[in-house]
């Protein structure tokens, strides 16, 4: 088995799809740099990132495949799982090889790992639309920091972009350590120093406005309220809401 | 002044939580006004309560005054609570900053009745149009439309609003008149029917000249309070069925009921809320309207209740054994539907699979099927020969044995005698 390392960018899996069928070596092994240990008993290739490579492969791409499947693939790719990796690299291999239509086939196991993996992203990406709290600071923006399990946020651009037209806003992803930015104009990418970051979740005297913690207390009254004691049902609970993401739910903090 | 509002959110929260819908799907609404707020299609839970139920909303009364006095209502003009009542622009600020943080999908208001219906229903007006067009907001509304009010305002409202409902509050006439006298199925018919011809109206106007606004885009929907008065399944889901096809209704909603008061027409206090019969109850629903089962088929005469250890779908299965073993690699699509053990998902995923050979059991599993269940219901490529033929009693102790349900601590709850 030879392994190919990538640089872990989508060019970089695009590029192994094109030196795999020029070189057709069989089974082969993606792994991004991050994660290499030399193998004894594998060859190694470097993929070298070549645009030109990658164009041609995602144009191809194109053509093989509808709108649903190209963001799935995306999808799978911001996964950033090195098995996801292996599997969409897997995918694309299998969809050049096949005739038209081969995506509906649900019996081919890299069909379905693809169509999976996308779905957990997917459903990521749907409760970051969900969970995100922002905090109005001060200075009039609404602040909120994340950590999702994938890289969501370009994803999640479009929806808040839209949603939220008419005020200033800030997400940053505290893992990647990379946010947006929206002016009331468009939203551009923005990174923060690591001190800036630490404070990004924390209510602080001069950033929080004063309205903010009557907001927050509000709306902790109203999750409150609105529960339904004798029905309690903690696992359908934690099921729905994952304890990951209670340090960054408004109603979940402790106090009124 | 922060706590009077506290105060008056936490009374009036209170009050609301017992209206089921949450839903905040259904309708689009761009936002092209530069302003806040852009509703999906498919609608947001923002959190979850304790109870599990989804919080999309900010679901709140605007008072909870009212002349009725209806047994199974908090709000009941004779019930001693503390009364409060929000004004127009404070339900506006609340709305706008809970939204601004992204707290919530939007508004569901509903009100007691004060005065008469319609000085209530233009209260509810104000908001609503206040939300629009002095605040440009293009989140989700849903509005409670207020019985007896006059057609003018409930059409305007409309405008305005992304749903509108009403509740049939229990499942029969009879079952009405003996706790709400005041009340009647007519006075939930009528408006019922008007915001329905209305939506049809606009729709049609809307075909011919683009600039006509939407009506009500998300549709109507209704509630049930569930076991409080002594109805079948059957009736349950006749009254249901009856109200989907003459009212084109978007949802029904199945509320189990939890005591309030000591009133010996009503379930003692401290009896728990009927949760898994609810549940049975949106299983049925979504047999109905997803699944292509005909009501008839899942409560009949002969079976006027569904069953609680098992789901509809594998008690018509069992009923029904003459239609199985279905052949999943040649079955129409509506007949896999029917298999106990695969939805809507895998249902598909199998019909557009098996144009590439015939699907074998690991397939069926990885797609999503759960085999465990299914297997007794179906052939595929390499099912295993068997030699006898299974009652559906047995089939039905196979799957109880294996299967754990999330229920078995409720139920004992539940069945308990006293």
């Amino acid at each position: 088995m030879v392994i190919y390392r990538i640089d872990g960018s989508l060019e970089g899996i695009l590029c192994a799809v094109f030196e795999w069928f020029e070189r057709k070596p069989g089974k082969i092994k993606l792994i991004d740099k991050k994660n290499y240990q030399p193998d004894a008993f594998s060859d190694t290739l470097e993929i070298f990132n070549d645009t030109k490579k990658a164009d041609r492969v995602w144009k191809g791409l194109q053509k093989k495949l509808d709108k649903i499947w190209l963001r799935r693939c995306y999808c799978c790719f911001l996964s950033e799982q090195n098995e996801a990796l292996n599997n969409l690299f897997e995918f694309i291999c299998y969809v050049f090889s096949s005739p038209e239509g081969s995506t509906s086939n649900y019996g081919n196991t890299y069909v379905l790992a693809v169509a999976k993996m996308a779905r957990k992203v997917e459903r990521e990406k749907h409760r970051m639309e969900a969970f995100i709290r922002f905090q109005h600071s001060a200075d009039g923006i609404f602040y909120c920091g994340i950590e999702p399990d994938f890289n969501v946020l370009p994803l999640i651009l479009n929806h808040f972009q839209k949603r939220y037209a008419d005020q200033r806003w800030i997400i940053y992803d505290l893992k990647r350590h990379y946010g947006l930015y929206y002016n009331l104009d468009l939203v551009e990418e923005i990174r923060m120093e690591i001190s800036e970051e630490r404070n990004l979740n924390k209510p602080s005297a001069n950033r929080d406005s004063e309205k903010e913690s009557l907001y927050s207390i509000l709306w902790k009254d109203y999750f409150k309220s609105t529960n339904i004691t004798s029905r309690k049902n903690t696992k359908l609970h934690l099921q729905h809401v994952p304890k990951r993401y209670w340090k960054y739910l408004t109603e979940k903090q402790l106090g009124s | 002044m922060s706590e009077r509002i506290r105060e008056k959110l936490n009374i009036l929260a209170d009050a609301a939580k017992y209206d089921v819908s949450c839903s905040s799907s259904g309708g689009t609404r761009k936002n092209d006004n530069k302003g806040l707020g852009d509703s999906h299609a498919s609608g947001i839970c923002h959190t979850y309560t304790e109870d599990g139920r989804c919080v999309s909303l900010l679901k709140i009364l605007l008072t909870n005054h009212c002349i009725f006095d209806c047994a199974y209502c908090v709000s009941r003009k004779s019930n001693d609570i503390e009364r409060a009542a929000f004004s127009v622009e404070e339900v506006v600020s609340l709305t706008m900053n809970f939204y601004r943080r992204n707290y919530i999908e939007g508004l569901f208001l509903s009100s007691g009745i004060f005065k008469n219906a319609d000085f209530t229903m233009e209260r509810l007006l104000r908001v609503v149009k206040k939300l629009r067009l002095e605040e440009r907001f293009n989140g989700y509304i849903h509005l409670k439309t207020i019985p007896g009010a006059s057609d003018d305002l409930i059409r305007e409202a409309g405008m305005y609003a992304d749903r509108m409902s009403i509740n049939l509050e229990m499942p029969t006439e009879q079952g009405l008149k003996l706790l709400a006298p005041d009340k009647s199925h007519n006075d939930v018919i009528k408006p019922l029917g008007m915001v329905q011809n209305h939506i049809i109206q606009f729709k049609e106007e809307r075909k011919l000249i683009k600039k006509v606004p939407k009506f009500v885009p998300a549709g109507q929907s209704t509630q049930m309070v569930i076991g409080a008065t002594p109805e079948t399944d059957k009736e349950i889901m006749h009254t249901a069925d009856t109200f989907y096809k003459n009212f084109s209704l978007k949802r029904v909603y199945y509320s189990g009921y939890i005591p309030i008061s000591n009133d010996n027409r009503l379930p003692i206090l401290g009896t728990q809320p009927p949760l898994i019969r609810e549940n049975r109850l949106y299983q049925t629903d979504w047999l109905m309207r997803f699944y292509g089962f005909n009501v008839n088929e899942l409560l009949n005469d002969a079976n006027p209740h569904l069953d609680i250890d098992i789901d509809p779908k594998l008690s018509w299965a069992l009923r029904n054994l003459q239609h199985f073993p279905v052949d999943i690699n040649v079955a129409p699509y509506q007949l896999i539907l029917r298999i106990p053990g695969i939805g809507l998902g895998s249902a598909k995923k199998i019909v557009e699979a098996r144009k590439f050979g015939k699907l074998r059991i690991d397939q069926l599993k990885k797609i999503g099927v759960a085999y465990n269940r299914a297997r007794h219901f179906i052939k595929c490529a390499d099912t295993p020969y068997q030699l006898k033929d299974y009652q559906g009693t047995q089939i039905k102790s196979f799957i109880l044995a294996e299967s754990k349900s999330k229920y078995l601590k409720n139920d004992f709850n539940q069945i308990s005698l006293f």
